[in-house]
């Protein structure tokens, strides 16, 4: 009987596996799909979906993405986003958190949410979006808030972590359990027509000093609420951070700050 | 002695983008914050030639002080 490595390298058309095949590889030697992608990408082959991928990341490296464990803290408008593009992107196991659940509000910009996932917990309608999306990708939905006090847990074997949450206090309490985790962090904020990025490794503290005059409660995202499009554009950047630093690419965010400004369109770095 | 002012994102509504200041000797951050009647609660990066400061931090004549709200939505 041929063995999985030898199914691969008949089916590889030059050295792509079809989606096709990769079902066809789980069924016959009854992997997950999981499975078989981490054995296409060991014997130095490419599931085709990613052959798009290739002119920016070679093979090795989309197994270094694929064997990559990524926290999602907060799956709403940010988040969504997020998640879409982790999965797309094949990072390989993505911890989705959130404790709620889809209201009619997040219709007007949360990826995931429809009025047919009204109701439904945002984690849940993550696990299914990324299911259909990208099946090799290994999901575990949270229920729950991230604290200070369940942090550890969430985070056990996390590459790097997004920060998608929408209170100042969490993220805080978020860069405090990642500095001492030693992962690396990378944030997003938004707020009507603007928006910041920054990505923060263990000690550096940046949220500490973004957010030096906060005294408590919402930030200006609390008049302006948050439109369709300022969420996507800021997620985008926290997942661009989020395969540099897990690939070492390029120069990340690190003690700078872009600020966003979409309605004059200016873009402003800010020293950390 | 002047300052330069610059303020950022809904901060401009109903006052500026840039602008230079005449304000007395030792006039601080968080005096030219209410001067400029700033929400103290809403304050985000305020930086003074590029470097974050404190509020009580007493402004030097030609230095330019910049002023962001806070964002924190997610």
């Amino acid at each position: 009987m041929a063995t999985l490595d030898s199914f691969l390298q008949e089916h590889a058309a030059g050295d792509l596996i079809s989606w096709q095949h990769q079902l066809a590889a789980a069924e016959r030697f009854a992997l997950s799909l999981a499975e078989v992608e981490a054995a296409i990408l060991a014997a130095d082959l490419l599931p085709a979906r990613y052959q798009r991928n290739r002119g920016m990341l070679s093979t090795q490296q989309q197994g270094q993405l694929f064997r990559s464990r990524v926290a999602v803290i907060g799956c709403g408008g940010l988040g969504g986003y997020v998640l879409e593009e982790l999965a797309r992107l094949g990072i390989g196991q993505i911890v989705a958190v959130d404790a709620d659940v889809f209201e009619e509000h997040n219709l007007n910009r949360q990826l995931l949410s429809t009025p047919g996932t009204l109701g439904q917990a945002k984690v849940e309608a993550a696990v299914q979006r990324l299911a259909e999306i990208n099946p090799a990708v290994v999901v575990k939905p949270v229920k729950d808030q991230f604290t200070r006090a369940n942090g550890r847990d969430l985070l056990g074997g996390v590459d790097c972590v997004v920060d998608a949450v929408d209170s100042v206090a969490a993220r805080l309490d978020l860069e405090a359990v990642c500095s001492a985790l030693r992962i690396p962090l990378v944030h997003g904020a938004i707020a009507g027509w603007y928006g910041h990025v920054a990505t923060v490794y263990p000690g550096e503290d940046t949220l500490q000093k973004l957010y030096r005059h906060w005294t408590g409660g919402k930030g200006i995202e609390q008049q302006l609420g948050n439109p369709s499009f300022t969420p996507a554009v800021v997620a985008s950047l926290e997942t661009a951070e989020v395969c540099k630093v897990l690939l070492g690419l390029g120069v990340p965010l690190r003690n700078r700050q872009l600020t966003l400004n979409l309605l004059d369109m200016e873009v402003v770095e800010v020293p950390l | 002695m002047r300052i330069t002012v610059k303020l950022f994102a809904t901060f401009r509504a109903k006052r500026f983008d840039i602008e230079s200041r005449e304000y007395p000797d030792g006039t601080t951050v968080e005096q030219i914050v209410d001067e400029l009647e700033l929400p103290m609660e809403k304050l985000g990066i305020v930086m003074v030639n590029s470097r974050h400061v404190d509020l009580d931090r007493e402004m030097n004549d030609g230095e330019t002080l910049a002023i962001f709200p806070l964002v924190g939505g997610g």
